[in-house]
C-alpha cells in the first residue's frame, strides 16, 4: 500500500501540514548523489471507488497521526522562507563557491527574509547587495559562473527579471551550447512571483511561461516547504542554470520537516493524492486551490488523483503519463495566463504522447488573459478558484 | 587655449559646427580636419572639435583624473626623447608585429573565404584596429580573461587562440574552438580564458564584470593570491547602453579589476557616433562613475600598450577599474554584408595614412630595432600559417548529427523524464542525437 503525502488544501497560509518523511515509498528522499526512487507507481486510492454520503473532513484517504505533541516528532518546524534560507545556508557551508546576488541580499537580509542573516555570517562578498541593475547582475552571475562560481540570483521579485531577459535567455540558457560545451553556467535564479493579494499588475506576474522556451535552462516551482529546501538545494548542486519559481503567498506555509539533509530531484514531480477519477496536474499555489476543491469533491464522492507537476521544464512524463493511464481524464490547474502558459504546453505534451488514452479533451483552468487588477474582487476572478475546480472536474467527470 | 593641460575642465561640445571650431570653450586646438570624423559625403561641416592631432609624438591623451597623470609625465618623456629609452624592445616589437599581421592577415582571408562561400552568415572584421587587441591583449597572462563582441576574431587570436580553431569554427566544423557550435560571433575559449563572443552589444560587458568579480572573490573569500584581471572590449555604441553605465557604477563601486576598452571607431553600422551620443567624448564617462577615463589614439599600438600597461596594473594592485577609450577605425564595413556606402571617402583614406601596422613597421625602422628581412620572413611565416589554417579548416568534418544534442545542458537529465521512466538522456538516441527531447 502506499502511503501518501499528505497535505491539507487551503487558500491560507499558515495551516500546519503533517509530516511527510514517514511515509515509505512514494517518496522523494533521495541520498547523495541524487538518484530515483524506484516506488514511482502508485498503487491507487486506499478506499476503493467512492463513497457517497460519507462526509470526510480531510482529502486524503487515512487518517494522520494528528494528536501527538511536536516534541515527540522528529524533524523540526518552520516557515517556507526559514526553510529556503535553511537550504540556501546549508549549501554555502558545504560550497564556498555559492554566492548570492540580489537587491537588499545582504544587510536588509532579503525583502522576504530568505537571506536573512547570511550577510552577517558569511560577508558582504559571498551576499552581495547590487544596485538595481537586473540585467547587469544577472549577467554577472553568469560571468562569475563562467570562471567557477556559484552564484544564485534573488530577483525581489520575479517581474523584476524580465529586466534580466536578455541575460537570462542569451547567456544563461545559451552560453553553454554556443561555447561548444566549454563553460557551464551553474546559476539559480530565484524569487517570488505569482498573484499576491492585491500587488497590482506589475508585481504579479508568472513568468515561467515566458521563460519556458529558452533552451538551455530548467525550470522548477516549489509549493511545501519540504519541497522548498530540497530544490534549493537541487538547484544549487546543478550544474545547469534553473530558475526556481517562489510565490510571494506561500512564505509564510509552516510545516515539519526532517533533520537529515535531503535534496529532491529537478525532474520529478510529486504525487500528492492518488486517486482514480481524474487526474489534475497543477503547481505552486494552485495546488492549494486544488487540494480545497479535493475537499469537497471527495465529499462529493469523486477520487480525484493531484500531482504537483513541480518541474515546469522539463515535464516529468513519466508520472503524468502513468496517471493519464490510469484515470483517462485531466485538468490542469494553473496560475499562469492562459495563452502560452505552462498549462497550454503541457496540454499539448500530454495529447501528443498519451492521446490514446485519454476519454475527454483535457481541460486547462488558467488565470485571466489580463493584467492582474488591484481591486481585491477582480483579482480574486482572474485566478482559478476552488469552485471552479470542483465545477470543472465534474463537468469532465460526467 | 591651449590644450595641454592634463586636468581640463570639461565644457560641453557644441555639435554645430559653425560655431565649434573657434568658440568651443574645451581647450582643443585643430590641427588636423576634424571633418572626417563620423562623416559622410553629405555632411561637409565640421562637426565637432576635438584634439586630432596628426603628430603621433606630440599626441597626448587627455585625462581628468588624477590618477593617470603619471602615463602623461612618462608621455612627454617619451616625446621629448624618442631616439633613447624606446617603448619597447626588439623582441616586443617583432611580437607586437606579428600579432598585427596575423590579425590582418587572418580578417583578409575571412573576407575572402566568405566570398568563396566557406563561410556563412554575419562576419564582422577587424581591420584597422589591430593595434587595440595587440596593445592591450599582449600584456595579459593566460589566466586573464578576454571579452569583446562580435568583432573577436583578433582579439581570440591575440589571446592565443589557434589561427586553425577560430578558422575551423569560421567555417562551421567541429574542430573549431566552439565545435562548430558558436560561429563568427560566439568565440569562446575556456582555456585561453576568452569569454566570448557576444552577438548583443553590451551583453558581454556584464559577463567581464562578472568575471573580474571571481577575482576578487578569489582574493578576499578563499584567500588565494589572484591578480587576474579581465578586459572588456565594446564599441562607441555600445556606450550608450544602460548595460554600459550599470557596469561602469558596479565595478568602481566593487573596484573590480577590470579595464574596459572601448573601440570607438565613429561608426555603428550606418549611424555615426556623434549622431547618436549627446556628449560623444566616451572617456569623461568614466569619472561619473568614480574611475579614470582615458582617451588615447588606438591607431598607434605603442600608445594604447602603454595606457594599457597603466590600465591593467591598476587593475592588477587592487585600485579598480579603468575607463579607456581607443579612438580608431575600421577599413572595411561594419560586417561582410554591409556595403560601406555611406562613410566618406575621404575619411577612410584618413586613416588609412594612419594605418596600425605601417605605423609600427615605420617605427622599428627608423629605430632600428629590426631589419627589413626578419619583418620579412614574419609576413612570410604568417600568410602560411593563415593558409594551413585554412586547409585545417577545409579538411575538418562537419559536425555529426549526433553533436545537436550533447551541449545543450551541462548535465543531461535537464532533458527531463520520458514517458518510459528513464532520463530522456538515457535513450539511445539521444547519442545519436535523433532522440525526441
Amino acid at each position: 500500500m502506499a502511503a501518501m503525502l499528505q497535505a491539507i488544501g487551503g487558500a491560507s497560509p499558515s495551516v500546519a501540514f503533517s509530516d511527510h518523511y514517514n511515509k515509505s515509498s512514494v517518496s522523494s528522499i533521495r541520498s547523495f548523489p541524487v538518484i530515483r526512487s524506484d516506488a514511482r507507481s502508485s498503487s491507487g486510492s486506499i478506499h476503493g471507488s467512492f463513497k457517497p454520503g460519507k462526509i470526510i473532513t480531510k482529502a486524503t484517504a487515512t487518517q494522520t497521526e494528528s494528536s501527538a505533541s511536536a516534541a515527540s516528532k522528529p524533524g523540526h518546524e518552520l516557515l517556507m522562507f526559514e526553510a529556503l534560507r535553511e537550504g540556501l545556508e546549508e549549501e554555502m557551508d558545504r560550497d564556498p563557491r555559492v554566492c548570492v546576488f540580489g537587491e537588499d541580499v545582504g544587510h536588509y537580509g532579503g525583502s522576504y527574509k530568505v537571506t536573512k542573516g547570511l550577510a552577517q555570517k558569511y560577508g558582504d562578498l559571498r551576499v552581495l547587495d547590487t544596485p538595481i541593475a537586473e540585467n547587469s547582475f544577472t549577467g554577472m552571475a553568469v560571468g562569475a559562473a563562467m570562471t567557477g562560481l556559484r552564484p544564485v540570483v534573488e530577483g525581489m521579485n520575479m517581474g523584476f527579471l524580465l529586466l534580466a531577459f536578455n541575460q537570462i535567455s542569451d547567456n544563461c540558457g545559451m552560453l553553454h551550447y554556443t561555447s561548444g560545451g566549454q563553460f557551464t553556467i551553474p546559476t539559480v535564479i530565484r524569487g517570488p512571483g505569482g498573484v499576491g493579494r492585491q500587488l497590482g499588475a506589475e508585481h504579479s506576474q508568472r513568468l515561467e511561461s515566458y521563460f519556458q522556451s529558452i533552451p538551455g535552462i530548467q525550470l522548477v516551482a516549489c509549493s511545501t516547504v519540504y519541497n522548498a529546501k530540497g530544490l534549493m538545494k537541487a538547484a544549487i548542486r546543478s550544474e545547469n542554470p534553473v530558475v526556481l519559481f517562489e510565490h510571494v503567498l506561500l512564505y509564510n506555509l509552516k510545516e515539519r520537516i526532517p533533520d537529515e539533509e535531503y535534496v529532491l530531484s529537478l525532474e520529478e514531480a510529486e504525487m500528492v493524492r492518488p486517486g482514480e477519477h481524474i487526474t489534475i496536474l497543477t503547481y505552486s499555489r494552485m495546488r492549494y486551490h486544488v487540494m480545497q476543491a479535493a475537499k469537497t469533491l471527495v465529499n462529493k464522492g469523486y477520487d480525484p488523483e493531484v500531482i504537483d507537476i513541480r518541474s515546469l521544464k522539463p515535464f516529468d512524463l513519466y508520472t503524468i503519463g502513468n496517471s493519464v493511464k490510469k484515470t483517462h481524464r485531466v485538468l490542469i490547474v494553473e496560475e499562469c495566463m492562459r495563452t502560452g502558459g505552462i498549462g497550454a504546453s503541457l496540454t499539448a505534451a500530454i495529447n501528443e504522447n498519451f492521446h490514446d488514452y485519454l476519454d475527454a479533451p483535457i481541460v486547462c483552468l488558467s488565470s485571466q488573459d489580463v493584467p492582474t487588477p488591484y481591486a481585491g474582487t477582480l483579482e480574486e476572478w482572474t485566478v482559478v478558484q476552488p469552485s471552479q475546480i470542483v465545477a470543472a472536474v465534474e463537468q469532465l467527470c460526467k | 587655449m591651449a590644450c595641454s593641460a592634463t586636468a581640463q575642465i570639461i565644457q560641453p561640445l557644441s555639435i554645430n559646427s559653425a560655431r565649434s571650431v573657434d568658440n568651443s570653450g574645451a581647450c582643443t586646438k585643430i590641427l588636423s580636419p576634424s571633418s572626417f570624423l563620423g562623416s559622410t559625403p553629405r555632411i561637409n561641416k565640421k562637426l565637432f572639435a576635438v584634439n586630432k592631432s596628426i603628430s603621433s609624438l606630440a599626441r597626448r591623451p587627455t585625462i581628468v583624473f588624477a590618477v593617470s597623470s603619471d602615463v602623461v609625465k612618462e608621455k612627454k618623456l617619451k616625446s621629448n626623447s624618442s631616439l633613447s629609452n624606446l617603448l619597447i624592445t626588439k623582441e616586443e616589437g617583432l611580437e607586437l608585429y606579428e600579432d598585427m599581421y596575423l590579425g590582418r592577415a587572418f580578417e583578409d582571408m575571412c573576407a575572402q573565404m566568405y566570398y568563396r562561400g566557406k563561410m556563412f552568415g554575419f562576419v564582422h572584421l577587424y581591420n584597422g584596429q589591430e593595434a587595440v587587441s595587440t596593445g592591450f591583449i599582449k600584456l595579459l597572462k593566460k589566466e586573464d580573461c578576454v571579452v569583446s563582441t562580435y568583432r573577436d576574431h583578433v582579439h581570440s587570436l591575440s589571446k592565443g587562440v589557434p589561427a586553425r580553431e577560430v578558422m575551423s569554427e569560421l567555417f562551421g566544423k567541429t574542430t573549431g574552438c566552439c565545435r562548430g557550435q558558436g560561429g563568427s560571433m560566439h568565440m569562446f575559449s575556456k582555456e585561453h580564458n576568452v569569454l566570448g563572443g557576444f552577438a548583443f552589444i553590451g551583453e558581454g560587458i556584464p559577463v567581464a564584470t562578472g568575471a573580474a568579480f571571481t577575482s576578487k572573490y578569489k582574493r578576499e573569500v578563499f584567500k588565494e593570491d589572484c591578480d587576474e584581471v579581465t578586459l572588456a572590449f565594446f564599441g562607441d555604441g555600445t556606450c550608450n547602453n544602460g548595460q554600459f553605465f550599470e557596469c561602469l557604477n558596479m565595478a568602481a563601486l566593487w573596484k573590480l579589476p577590470i579595464v574596459f576598452v572601448v573601440e570607438n571607431n565613429l561608426w555603428a553600422i550606418g549611424m555615426s557616433h556623434v549622431r547618436a551620443t549627446s556628449d560623444p567624448q566616451i572617456w569623461k564617462k568614466g569619472p561619473a562613475f568614480g574611475m579614470p577615463g582615458v582617451h588615447v589614439d588606438g591607431m598607434d599600438v605603442l600608445k594604447v600598450r602603454e595606457v594599457a600597461k597603466e590600465a591593467i596594473g591598476r587593475a592588477r594592485r587592487g585600485e579598480g577599474p579603468t575607463l579607456v577609450e581607443c579612438e580608431t577605425y575600421r577599413f572595411r564595413g561594419h560586417s561582410l554584408a554591409d556595403p560601406d556606402e555611406l562613410r566618406d571617402p575621404a575619411e577612410k583614406a584618413h586613416y588609412a595614412t594612419r594605418d596600425p601596422i605601417t605605423a609600427l613597421k615605420k617605427y622599428i625602422a627608423e629605430n632600428k630595432l629590426a631589419s627589413e628581412a626578419e619583418l620579412k620572413a614574419i609576413d612570410k611565416k604568417i600568410d602560411e600559417l593563415v593558409e594551413d589554417a585554412v586547409e585545417f579548416a577545409d579538411r575538418s568534418p562537419v559536425p555529426a548529427r549526433n553533436q545537436l544534442l550533447e551541449n545543450v545542458f551541462a548535465d543531461p537529465r535537464g532533458f527531463g523524464i520520458g514517458p518510459d521512466g528513464k532520463y530522456r538522456c538515457e535513450d539511445p538516441k539521444f547519442t545519436e542525437g535523433t532522440a525526441q527531447v
